[in-house]
């Protein structure tokens, strides 16, 4: 169920359109309701965005399909995207991945049993000049090596409390 | 430099994102002047005067492109501020929002009133919560301020500016594919024609702006259009950003007046090498530009000198690539990016992006056959030219480009049955996208 809050945050979105043109609202009700679930959608999340947006189930679920940032699978609290596209591949993107991997005792598309870590990859995320890096949920992380890493994890598995 | 441009406030000392650092710098007085004491015809030609062509990889001369929209001032018009930053090497639109955001907002306030537009929204890929937050904050302080909202400066001029973030869909960046999305469907490119100027977003007339390009417009209202025309060569004036990264000793994003070379660009500003290594290749203008290699180095930076030579200028983005890197990896690292961000609206793109991605991965693995080069090539002819937008072409470049400069490493491969180099064990191993 979305909250009587982000509903109320959704009507300030669709304010943002001709009163006639409330699909436009979608993606960013999309993340808000994402980001409100814990960072995943759920058949019926899209159903509710629908209702509200007067717009077909199916109008929805062929965006959340379409883009990347849109899951239908629960993710891990931090989600981990190591940027893959050239300028951070000839930096040591792959190296990251594989410390990362071997770090979290994942691989690249799975979540740490606790929950608290999924490890994916994106294209790139413009912040080639300083490569490597990742983002984890909204937050850059750039010019990173291995101690850098072992920092971010630790401090984020504090935070957790783990 | 006193040529600086872009970059003057924020490489002023002291100067910061928020609205009073920028009225310091005489801020928001030329959106003042632009519209108590010019009509919107005389800024349109101010910005054809400049010369200022388009920033984010087409290079369209924008004050053009602004003379399409209709002067039927009962049609509703939008103003499209493009802000997904996503041409594999580039990080400068990022760095102008981030720093300088009311210079941005300044821009897209002239360029509203130019074209008549009441409504602009700027389509932020979704990944940079960062800048948005500073464009939501810029906003406020510029509504705070009376230069956005009611009554702009008491002129009767009303705009409202909204940021809206994209999703994570490279081709968002194509003009038509980010009017798709921003009226809440898939990113698919539109057929042109029609153009945007005379059916964009809802149908109406629409101008899709580059942040770097309205980022030019406050100084060359300010200055003139031929003062920005003194800069640069021919065609090609003004300044641009360039985005450096990949083997260099100093990557960021430089400001640079057109008609200067490569060879400047990666040795005087980046600094060289990294590790005082060889340079094998360059990657002129992001993923989409074929590769330079070093007898490149002195083609000027300059829409047509680049073109001339084999490439394209694009988005300004510049990759340099170390004489120990392997060019099919490079090549199937850019395939890997096209096979995931193709659309899927038309046939040739969509089946052969995956498909020359599982070409060049077998090559780079041992298994390709010496046939696979030619079929590359046919592949090439038959995707480039035959898609509804550029994506195609651009789909083909790092192919194309790879097969006409090192079209030796890829017969290695395939002779030797293996990568000369030995690379991290992930990301060129995953399945297809």
């Amino acid at each position: 169920m979305i909250s009587d809050i982000a509903k109320k945050e959704i009507s300030g979105i669709v304010s943002h359109f001709p009163p006639e043109q409330k699909r436009s609202a979608l993606l960013p009700v999309l993340h808000l309701v994402q980001k409100e679930n814990g960072g995943h959608l759920t058949e019926d999340l899209m159903t509710e965005v629908a209702g509200i947006l007067e717009i077909t189930p199916l109008q929805v679920y062929e965006v959340v399909t379409f883009y990347t940032m849109f899951n239908q699978k629960p993710v891990g609290k931090y989600q981990i995207q190591v940027c893959r596209t050239l300028s951070c591949a000839l930096l040591g993107a792959g190296k990251l991945v594989a410390y990362l991997e071997n770090k979290l005792g994942i691989e690249l598309g799975e979540t740490t049993p606790d929950g608290l870590f999924s490890l994916g990859e994106a294209e790139c995320l413009a912040s080639c000049g300083t490569a490597p890096m990742m983002q984890i949920n909204e937050t850059y992380y750039e010019n990173l090596n291995q101690k850098k890493v072992d920092d971010i994890i630790d401090q984020l598995r504090k935070k957790a409390g783990k | 430099m006193s040529e600086l441009i872009l970059f003057k406030n924020m490489s002023t000392p002291g100067f910061t994102p928020e609205i009073s650092s920028y009225l310091k710098t005489g801020g928001y007085k030329t959106l003042e002047k632009a519209l108590k004491e010019m009509t919107p015809d005389q800024i349109i030609d101010t910005v054809k005067k400049s010369g200022l062509r388009g920033r984010g990889g087409a290079g369209f001369p924008a004050g053009t492109k602004w003379s399409f929209i209709p002067k039927d001032p009962s049609l509703i018009k939008y103003l499209c501020i493009n802000a997904d930053e996503g041409e594999p090497g580039t990080f400068k639109d990022r760095q102008l929002m981030e720093k300088d955001p009311h210079q941005l907002l300044e821009g897209i306030a002239i360029a509203s009133y130019a074209i008549g537009a009441h409504t602009a929204y700027i389509y932020v890929r979704g990944e940079l919560a960062y800048s948005m937050k500073v464009l939501e904050k810029a906003i406020e302080e510029a509504k705070e301020k009376g230069y956005i909202g009611k009554n702009i400066c008491k002129s009767g001029f009303d705009l409202e500016v909204y940021v809206h973030p994209g999703a994570g869909a490279y081709i968002c960046g194509e003009e038509t594919a980010l009017i798709e999305s921003l009226e809440g469907k898939r990113g698919k490119p539109r057929f042109k024609p029609p153009f945007p100027a005379n059916y964009g977003l809802y149908g109406k007339p629409t101008v899709v702006n580059n942040v770097e390009t309205l980022s030019n417009i406050p100084q060359i209202i300010k200055n003139g259009g031929e003062w920005f025309a003194g800069f640069g060569v021919g065609k090609s004036t003004g300044t641009r950003l360039f985005s450096l990264s990949g083997h260099v000793k100093k990557p960021g994003n430089y400001e640079v007046v057109l008609g200067e070379t490569f060879r400047h660009l990666i040795y005087d500003l980046g600094g060289g090498i990294l590790n005082d290594k060889k340079l094998k290749a360059i990657v002129p203008g992001g993923a989409s530009a074929p590769y330079f290699t070093e007898e490149h180095l002195d083609v000027k930076l300059d829409f047509e000198a680049v073109a001339a030579a084999g490439s394209m200028l694009g988005s300004g983005a510049v990759t340099v690539i170390d004489e120990e890197t392997c060019m099919v990896w490079t090549t199937l690292n850019f395939m890997h990016f096209y096979a995931h961000e193709s659309c899927g609206k038309c046939t040739p793109c969509r089946e052969g992006a995956p498909w020359l991605y599982k070409i060049v991965h077998r090559i780079e693995h041992g298994e390709g056959k010496m046939e696979d080069l030619d079929l590359l090539t046919q592949l090439c002819g038959n995707i480039a030219g035959k898609t509804v937008c550029a994506f195609g072409e651009a789909e083909v470049a790092p192919i194309l480009g790879g097969l006409k400069y090192f079209r030796h490493e890829f017969e290695y491969h395939i002779r030797e049955k293996k990568c000369p180099v030995k690379h991290s064990p992930r990301l060129e191993t995953i399945g297809i996208p």
